[in-house]
């Protein structure tokens, strides 16, 4: 294990910036945490994660597919990748390092997203264990440590020293380069994980239990009477969607700029009404089929398809932003009434 | 350049056939003058004319033929599109998509009865021609196929000189309402499911809009038929066909990888609507 002294952050991260390209999360100029690209002066913020997660990283919200050139009946296909040059990102929490798991089974199953696929090749994670986590985090109820995050290095943090530890090769070949880093004892965090785990035992949302939606029938869910109450104040703005680190259905859109075309692909939202409009109509002709299509594809469709692994890492994220304040716990909750 | 499933490959459209007043056929063949890919009866491709859009169309050939043909009705962007385009227009092609029919497997050695309406008998007639191709491995083969009018009828000529006069193959017609130069029957597709009565140990595969699918079904179960007889297509929206952009999902099943054809107690598994 490595340590840092704390004043001395900046050096550490311009050490790494010399090196790759470096995102921490940082405060923008409204205020608000999201991570960004590492320069003099960049500081890491005090909050305790980013309003974005962390997927923007390696499932951009906008992002170049492909170009067409159009000449009358003739159509020639051009490259346009928007690169993807190594990097490596601090400060990603244990709940959005879990949700690279989730994006990988989707974008990395056959066939391969190559898009996504160069991002996880070209990008190290370092995580960072939190101290302090809010009343609104739930990722222990998905078996995930905050305390002891995965990534390729862990890193732990109280007042005086920041705390590193490789987990994997690439990890490991940083620390190498990384003469900033002095050794320390394995021990010397245990402290810091120790006042974490009171924390996290304690959280509110702790006791959440899924069990109910492994056992269910998939129909049984679907058909339950409680999906219109719920569903009825949802404005449908897709912000749960945005922010959720493991939402990732996208759209593919055409720009014609008169001299090529541009097909690039962006975030999407089963939250839209025309999400799923065809020429002769939509299936999801109101909000309460959009609604429960996206908690429904959490809860049980997509485990169903991964060993019952759920799709939501706790991060919370919704129950901070969602202007209704409707969120997956209250749906939970409500669902898990009617259910035996 | 790199390669990704996203990106499509040039096709160029060879033939148009004008079959109704909003359906046309298109083949498509790869810019080298060979067919794009090979494929199974049932399955679809993603078309596309950069800077209209990209859509899932089901490939109407059989695989037996060198060529992909595809009937496509005029009902949306991209459609109308493809309709006004001409003959050596290049347009981009990926695929092939989705599952296909059973036709090695489950549709081996059975008596087949097709039930298809409108434009739904795009995908079937890839298996309709598959099966004609390899007569010897099918049983009977009973085919009904209704539309609003007899000008509505995709490829009727190819239905009227080929499968009409083929030894084994019974083609039921119907058209909803009278029409002069019409001496077939007049009605539509359910009843005239129910009319005709079939034994009950065919397998179905049908294909048709909703309301014609339902009501058939239904027919088909009073007449001793089993859920596990009959398959059909299923349609959403879909941007990949990878099974990675969320659109056409169905339960815990995307139509563009586990489908698009699903036995009708697979379905029952899964939500009616979506």
């Amino acid at each position: 294990m490595k340590r840092i002294a704390v004043e001395n952050l900046q050096s550490l991260f311009a050490a790494v910036s010399a090196k790759k390209q470096l995102y921490i999360p940082a405060d923008d100029s409204a205020g608000q945490a999201k991570f960004t690209l590492w320069s003099e002066g960049t500081v890491l913020t005090e909050k305790l994660n980013t309003v974005r997660s962390a997927k923007d990283l390696f499932f951009p919200q906008v992002e170049n597919l492909v170009n067409f050139k159009v000449s009358s009946k003739k159509i020639e296909i051009l490259e346009n990748r928007d690169s993807s040059e190594p990097f490596v990102v601090f400060g990603v929490r244990a709940c959005d390092c879990r949700s690279f798991d989730i994006l990988d089974t989707v974008f990395l199953s056959d066939p391969v997203d190559t898009y996504y696929q160069s991002r996880r090749e070209n990008g190290l994670v370092i995580t960072l264990a939190c101290n302090r986590p809010a009343e609104t985090c739930f990722c222990g109820v998905f078996g995930i440590d905050a305390s002891d995050p995965a990534g390729d290095v862990t890193c732990w943090m109280d007042k005086a020293y920041l705390y590193w530890r490789a987990n994997t090769e690439r990890g490991q070949e940083l620390t190498k380069s990384l003469s900033v880093l002095e050794d320390c004892d394995e021990s010397s965090v245990d402290a810091i994980r120790e006042a974490s785990k009171q924390i996290l035992q304690k959280l509110p949302l702790n006791d959440l239990d899924l069990t109910d939606f492994r056992e269910n029938k998939l129909l049984d869910v679907f058909n339950d009477s409680a999906w219109g109450e719920l569903s009825e104040s949802c404005l449908g703005c897709g912000t749960c969607t945005f922010v959720c680190p493991t939402c990732q259905c996208y759209d593919v859109q055409d720009f014609d700029n008169g001299r090529e075309v541009r097909r690039f692909r962006c975030w999407d939202s089963c939250m839209y009404s025309d999400f799923t409009m065809m020429a002769h109509g939509t299936n999801r002709p109101t909000q309460k089929e959009r609604f429960r299509q996206r908690f429904m594809h959490k809860l049980v469709y997509y485990p169903n398809n991964n060993n019952g692994v759920f799709g939501c890492v706790g991060c919370g994220r919704c129950l901070q932003k969602c202007p209704i304040h409707m969120n997956i716990v209250k749906v939970t909750k409500k669902l898990k009434e009617g259910m035996v | 350049m790199r390669q990704d499933p996203l990106i499509p490959m040039l096709g160029e459209v060879t033939a148009i056939r004008t079959d109704t007043p909003d359906v046309k056929t298109f083949r498509v063949m790869g810019v080298d003058g060979e067919k794009p890919f090979v494929h199974i009866p049932g399955q679809c491709a993603m078309l596309s004319m950069p800077g209209v859009g990209e859509a899932l169309f089901s490939i109407t050939s059989s695989p037996t033929e060198p060529y992909l043909d595809f009937s496509i009705k005029k009902c949306g962007c991209v459609t109308s599109w493809l309709h006004a385009m001409e003959v050596g227009q290049q347009i981009t092609i990926r695929g092939p998509y989705g599952n296909g029919f059973p036709v090695d497997t489950e549709l081996a050695g059975r008596d087949l009865l097709f039930i298809a309406g409108g434009i739904g008998l795009a995908p079937l007639h890839s298996v309709i021609n598959y099966c004609r191709h390899y007569r010897d491995r099918y049983g009977k083969i009973d085919i009904v196929y209704g539309s609003r009018s007899k000008d509505d009828l995709v490829d009727f000529p190819e239905i009227e000189n080929e499968w009409c006069k083929e030894a084994g193959i019974n083609v039921h017609l119907t058209i909803d309402n009278p029409q002069e130069g019409w001496d077939g029957h007049v009605g539509f597709v359910p009843n005239f499911v129910k009319e005709l009565a079939f034994d009950t140990n065919k397998t179905v595969l049908m294909c048709g809009p909703p309301i014609m699918i339902k009501f058939t079904l239904a027919g088909l179960l009073e007449l001793g038929f089993s859920r596990e007889q009959v398959y059909t297509t299923m349609e959403l929206r879909m941007k990949c066909a990878l099974g990675k952009c969320g659109r056409c999902n169905i339960g815990d099943k995307y139509v563009c990888k586990d489908g698009p054809v699903f036995r009708l107690d697979q379905l029952d598994e899964l939500p009616d609507e979506y």
